[in-house]
């Protein structure tokens, strides 16, 4: 799995930061068929967390409608240095983390 | 069926028969009783907020107008609001209705987020619009929508 994050690596107390994130992963949609005519398996990331200092600031349900290897974009104003924690959670529940370092002046 | 361009090669009985074996086969065969079928928008609309309706506005939704590949869309939302600790969005919804699940995403913001804007790359199974329903911290529904010819659909067999 690998994992790409985009995320400043400093900012000022109030800025509205943007926070990228991308996992290497299939998203397999459950609807297609393999060359012999048989379903293949759904195999979905269900959840995508970013938590900063701990606490929720953005979370995603995911739904075999979005393409394979995932990509997110969103915002969040930086408060405090800390760190950045994504996390993504798989349908059979297993988990992907990735961290980033944030200070802020 | 294009029965007619064949007409005169073939006597009207026999072209019906192979008509209708040609379809037993392909009905048998490649149209198992599993293919996926448009989910209806408003009902997964009313699944995820209840009997809420959304009202038309604040709601910004961009997709390329013509996506040549329906496995990876480009997709934008922005939703209108200050995102103050009194007035922000909670949530924003993405609906496809020409997909086999309505809801493509879920995502849920707070006031932390400074702004109310996200992108992903989501999968239309054919031309269609595409719906976003955002949640504000009052309750408040609203929906925007854009659309998309898709040349390529995505996952549906």
């Amino acid at each position: 799995m690998t994992i790409r994050i985009s995320a400043p690596s400093s900012a000022n107390r109030g800025d509205v930061i943007e926070l990228k994130a991308m996992i290497q992963h299939d998203m397999e949609s459950g609807y297609r068929r393999d060359q012999y005519g048989r379903p293949i398996t759904r195999d979905i990331l269900k959840y995508f967390e970013c938590h900063y200092n701990g606490e929720i600031v953005f979370r995603a349900e995911l739904f075999p409608g979005i393409a394979a290897n995932p990509f997110l974009s969103f915002y969040t104003t930086a408060t405090e240095s800390g760190t950045l924690l994504f996390r993504w959670i798989d349908q059979n529940g297993q988990t992907w983390e990735e961290q980033a370092l944030l200070e802020v002046t | 069926m294009s029965g007619k361009q064949h007409a005169s090669t073939l006597p009207g009985l026999r072209r019906r028969a192979l008509l209708k074996g040609a379809l037993a086969v392909t009905g048998a065969a490649y149209l198992p009783a599993s293919i996926a079928a448009p989910e209806d928008v408003d009902a997964a609309v009313a699944e995820l907020f209840g009997s809420r309706t959304p009202q038309p506005g604040k709601v910004t939704v961009k997709i390329p107008p013509i996506s040549e590949n329906g496995y990876s869309v480009p997709l934008s939302v922005k939703v209108d609001s200050p995102m103050t600790a009194q007035n922000h969005v909670v949530r924003i919804a993405v609906f496809a209705e020409e997909n086999p699940i309505a809801l493509v995403a879920n995502f849920e913001l707070g006031q932390r987020a400074g702004k109310a804007s996200i992108q992903s790359r989501i999968r239309m199974g054919g031309s269609q619009r595409i719906r976003a329903v955002a949640e504000m911290s009052d309750g408040s529904l609203w929906s925007g929508y854009a659309f998309s010819i898709v040349t390529l659909a995505a996952c549906v067999v």
